[in-house]
């Protein structure tokens, strides 16, 4: 979906301003500590993948998604998607109590959650078919408009690019948050800066993208 | 999105409460273990961080076929040295900086960010300013971060939009030639492992 979180190339979000590392904390206040522990502890349990739970995220409207802080959007996600996946009702969410208990879920131990955090969750596929493009062939983003989730940056789409390496088959996303964890061959496609922004001052700069077969044609 | 590191300090009250009250009542429920959350926190604000990345792009700097190894597939081979895995560190690649190319990653999508070997990403990494301004116009932005790179220097600029993570190998300052690994690592920043600063000068 062409939504507030596809940022690439937007204009007037004003400068960066890094702070120093040393005076940067990794979390800014303790509820910011909870709301990402909550979201990875209810990952576990298995009900959502990773694509599901970008796309709570981004199915906010434009402004919230920009004027949130970066764990209220985590927060919104993780509250949607407890409520799509039927673990709280609205009104549980809505009250702060419990109404009533749910199916067979529950919480796995401190030692089973170290196994998860240590596996991950590995993406990467077993080659099933033969990639289309090969290294170095041209290749034309599609200018397609998907309106639910992708891994289609806006700014790539109807641009030529040259596949720089195949990565091999991984789980491809827009089937992935529908549940379906089927593969695609994934290529790192390298845009030279004129193509994707037109005749710039920001000379000698390419851009490489992660892109799935099925967002790509031949040139 | 915050614009800078500053917004996210003052926390309007809401999402305090409104987290506050989740906690409660997916324990509650059994849906999440107290224990689990604390150690979330614990392995990402203090276990997990630059430290490890630092001490795989000091080991590619003294170790040719280490180096080669990580540009194909870092994940396996640090999982097998240092013992470096794990979530949003699955499928890693090493970028390295050289004469010719400067490297730099971003996610304009989200936040993607390789975890195992560089911790929770910084504020201004997942903020609207960068992931905006990186793949148009990286020369500027990297001149904010106080790192100029000459014009006949190539910039590529890595968007993360699978699930595969990069790791920026900086360049080895000059002066460090005899260096041990040990004394490598202290040049070595998150910030240069992003590619929006150069590893530090021995001299400064």
């Amino acid at each position: 979906m062409n939504g507030a979180h596809d940022l690439g190339g937007k204009h007037g979000f004003g400068s960066v301003n890094p702070k120093r590392e040393s005076e940067e904390p990794v979390f800014h206040c303790e509820w910011e500590r909870r709301a990402f522990a909550l979201t990875l502890a209810c990952g576990f349990l298995g009900r959502w993948n990773i694509d599901e739970a970008r796309h709570a995220r981004e199915s906010q409207s434009p402004l919230q998604y920009l004027s949130n802080t970066y764990y209220e959007n985590w927060l919104t996600g993780l509250e949607t998607l407890l409520v799509a996946k039927g673990l709280l009702s609205k009104e549980e969410l809505k009250t702060g109590k419990r109404q009533s208990a749910i199916g067979d879920y529950s919480a796995p131990d401190v030692t089973k959650v170290k196994e998860i955090l240590a596996a991950g969750t590995p993406s990467r596929l077993k080659d099933s078919r033969a990639p289309i493009f090969q290294l170095g062939d041209e290749v034309r983003v599609s200018k397609c408009q998907p309106l639910s989730h992708t891994r289609v940056p806006g700014y790539t789409r109807g641009c030529v690019g040259t596949i720089a390496r195949l990565h091999g088959f991984y789980v491809f996303p827009d089937e992935n948050v529908r549940g379906n964890s089927q593969g695609e061959t994934l290529y790192s496609v390298q845009f030279k800066s004129d193509e994707l922004w037109g005749i710039t001052t920001h000379v000698s700069a390419s851009v490489y993208v992660d892109l799935w077969e099925p967002y790509l044609q031949p040139v | 999105m915050p614009h800078d590191g500053n917004e996210s300090t003052k926390p309007p009250s809401d999402p305090a409460l409104r987290v506050k009250a989740l906690e409660s009542l997916l324990v509650e429920k059994g849906l999440v273990d107290p224990e689990t959350l604390d150690l979330l926190v614990d392995t990402y604000e203090h276990k997990i961080g630059p430290q490890n990345g630092a001490r795989v792009v000091a080991r590619a700097w003294l170790d040719q076929d280490f180096k080669s190894s990580i540009k194909i597939d870092c994940s396996s081979i640090i999982k097998q040295v240092f013992g470096f895995e794990g979530r949003q560190g699955e499928h890693i690649i090493a970028v390295e900086n050289t004469s010719k190319t400067h490297n730099v990653v971003v996610c304009t999508l989200c936040s993607c960010y390789p975890w195992t070997v560089l911790g929770l990403p910084p504020v201004w990494y997942k903020s609207a300013p960068y992931r905006a301004r990186i793949v148009e116009d990286p020369r500027s932005v990297l001149a904010e971060f106080g790192t100029d790179i000459p014009l006949d220097k190539n910039i590529l600029v890595w968007d993360s939009t699978s699930e595969l993570r990069y790791l920026v190998i900086p360049e080895r300052p000059r002066g460090t030639e005899g260096w041990s690994e040990e004394q490598l690592i202290t040049l070595i920043t998150r910030n240069s492992m992003i590619g929006v600063e150069l590893a530090k000068d021995p001299a400064s």
